[in-house]
């Protein structure tokens, strides 16, 4: 009788935890909805924002994120990727190496944000960009100062766990039937992981771009102090350059804003852009893995 | 007996699965242009030893290979053995199909085409030589481009057997080829062993005691990774010498 009522008092509070989850999302789209649709314009996604930035459109920070993601995507993936396959391929599964190297990426995983953008501050521009500009320029800054190059450099370093673990699953998914027909052809390693892994893992690289670029996308604290800049009047046209970003643009607009009321429904539609995109970005992750776990099964 | 040359000889060949001992001593020789098949219950040893011949256990973490495999008199285990170059010599064809997910020719030309062959004429006329001596030209040649994976069971199987033919090689060896192919399949992959024989040494592990008869020239009994008896095809089925053998092809246990 007890463990009856006890039974269904479980069920009834895991369904009312479920649903205040299903109303969190509900409430925050509803909210930002609402708060952006009529802001939403072309001329909004086109346009650069006027009038100390209390009216018109978002289009450099939008510019910035894709690009942003870009430099990022080119710097992580093939990191990511080549550690994946050390990990799969080559690494003694016990050894002290492969070990250290999971550990590492566990624990890249667990960094707090805000920490790899002081990482990015500290050893990006002052150390690595300042050395630069010592050896090559002289007295003049130039890479020693925040630019789109050491935010990219930086938040790969932040999404690199989620294309490692992604792309090792997805080489895990490589039958091993394919590898032995490879290798007893007189294949090498290197042919057999160039010619039969990688092309048979495609889908999981990309998953794992995706991923990583919808993380990024998502995340401000790392580029706060290693790129984002809080107005330009150009796009950034090389590396060295700063750059605006949706996510920073939606923090500065609602915190530094001179006046943070004309703005409420630019910050509402800035934030629906980018939710709409790191939203898009997961969705065709999950596609792609779909596909991926559909053809590992077969 | 008639005049035959020794291809492969094994000496005293123990391997072990970290502590667990798979091959027990194995002293064979196997006889150039000939078909060799390994009999024995599931788990005898017979397809380690089989990929022993062409070093595939060494993709196998925590195995130990001890004493020697002779192909042409160079021990295969010796320092300094280039795996890659013996596993063109010697070549695989696995229990399940295994094409990869590429067109029928580009299956067949892979093994070329890691070997470097650019040339468009050399590598048509691999792709053309290998599926004709595998039996297949006839049903694929209008369709090269197709996907190896639309091909039945049994065309896969004589797919992967041109791609290993292919690198030419002089030794096959074949892991229940066709275990998995339906009466009228396997017909055509025994009658293709039989033709094969002519040109290349064949190593045929396999459970169907009829196949072992019918396609191999000489038979080897495993029995929990101890060679039991290897002779004549003929005499291993009519006249064992050993009891084991006897119950195991009279299916007294197995």
């Amino acid at each position: 009788m007890k463990n009856k009522f006890l039974g269904s008092s479980i069920t009834t509070l895991s369904a009312l935890s479920a649903l205040i989850i299903v109303l969190a999302v509900v409430v925050v789209m509803g909210e930002i909805m609402l708060g952006g649709w009529s802001t939403l314009t072309w001329e909004f996604l086109t346009g650069a924002p006027k009038e100390g930035m209390t009216s018109g459109g978002i289009f450099p920070a939008i510019f910035g994120t894709f690009l942003l993601v870009i430099i990022m995507s080119i710097i992580g993936v093939p990191v990511g990727t080549i550690t994946a396959i050390y990990l799969s391929e080559y690494a003694s599964q016990k050894s002290f190496l492969a070990r250290m190297i999971r550990f590492a990426v566990n624990t890249l995983a667990g960094v707090p944000a805000i920490v790899f953008g002081l990482f990015g501050l500290g050893f990006f521009i002052q150390f690595v960009g300042s050395g630069i500009d010592k050896t090559f320029y002289g007295t003049q800054l130039k890479w020693g100062q925040p630019n789109i190059l050491w935010a990219s450099v930086t938040m790969a370093l932040l999404t690199l766990p989620v294309v490692i673990v992604s792309v090792e699953e997805a080489i895990k998914t490589v039958p091993r039937e394919l590898r032995e027909a490879s290798l007893a052809l007189g294949a090498t390693k290197l042919q057999t992981i160039w010619k039969v892994v990688l092309p048979n893992s495609i889908t999981g690289i990309l998953t794992g771009g995706i991923l990583a670029v919808s993380r990024g996308a998502g995340e401000v604290a790392p580029i706060l102090f290693t790129g984002a800049a809080y107005f330009l009047p150009h796009l950034p046209t090389e590396l060295s350059d700063q750059f605006m970003e949706l996510g920073y643009h939606i923090y500065i607009m609602s915190t530094q804003s001179p006046d943070v009321e004309a703005t409420r429904g630019i910050q509402y539609a800035t934030t629906l852009v980018l939710l709409l995109l790191t939203f898009g970005l997961n969705f065709s992750a999950i596609f792609l893995r779909y596909k991926l776990r559909s053809r590992a099964i077969r | 007996m008639e005049n035959k040359n020794t291809k492969i000889i094994t000496k005293q060949l123990n391997l072990f699965y970290g502590s667990k001992q798979a091959l027990k001593n194995i002293s064979l020789g196997i006889f150039e242009h000939k078909v060799t098949a390994l009999i024995g219950p599931s788990g005898c040893g017979k397809s380690t030893f089989l990929r022993s011949l062409n070093r595939m256990n060494d993709l196998i973490e925590n195995t130990r290979t001890e004493g020697t495999v002779e192909i042409d008199n160079v021990n295969i285990y010796q320092n300094g053995i280039d795996v890659v170059e013996l596993r063109k010599k010697v070549g695989m064809i696995f229990q399940k199909s295994n094409p990869f997910p590429k067109s029928i020719y580009e299956n067949v030309a892979y093994g070329p085409r890691i070997n470097g062959v650019k040339d468009k004429d050399i590598l048509e006329e691999t792709v053309e030589r290998s599926l004709k001596q595998s039996a297949l030209w006839d049903e694929v040649k209008d369709d090269l481009k197709k996907s190896g994976l639309a091909l039945s069971g049994g065309q896969q199987q004589r797919l992967c057997i041109a791609r290993a033919l292919a690198v030419n090689p002089e030794i096959l060896l074949m892991d229940e080829p066709a275990s998995a192919l339906d009466p009228i399949a396997t017909a055509k992959i025994e009658e293709l062993i039989y033709e094969l024989k002519e040109n290349y040494t064949i190593v045929i592990v396999t459970h169907n005691m009829q196949q072992a008869a019918r396609v191999s020239d000489y038979t080897a009994f495993f029995y929990i990774g101890e060679l039991i008896e290897y002779d004549l095809t003929k005499t291993i089925f009519t006249m064992p010498k050993k009891k084991q053998t006897e119950d195991y092809i009279t299916g007294r246990f197995g």
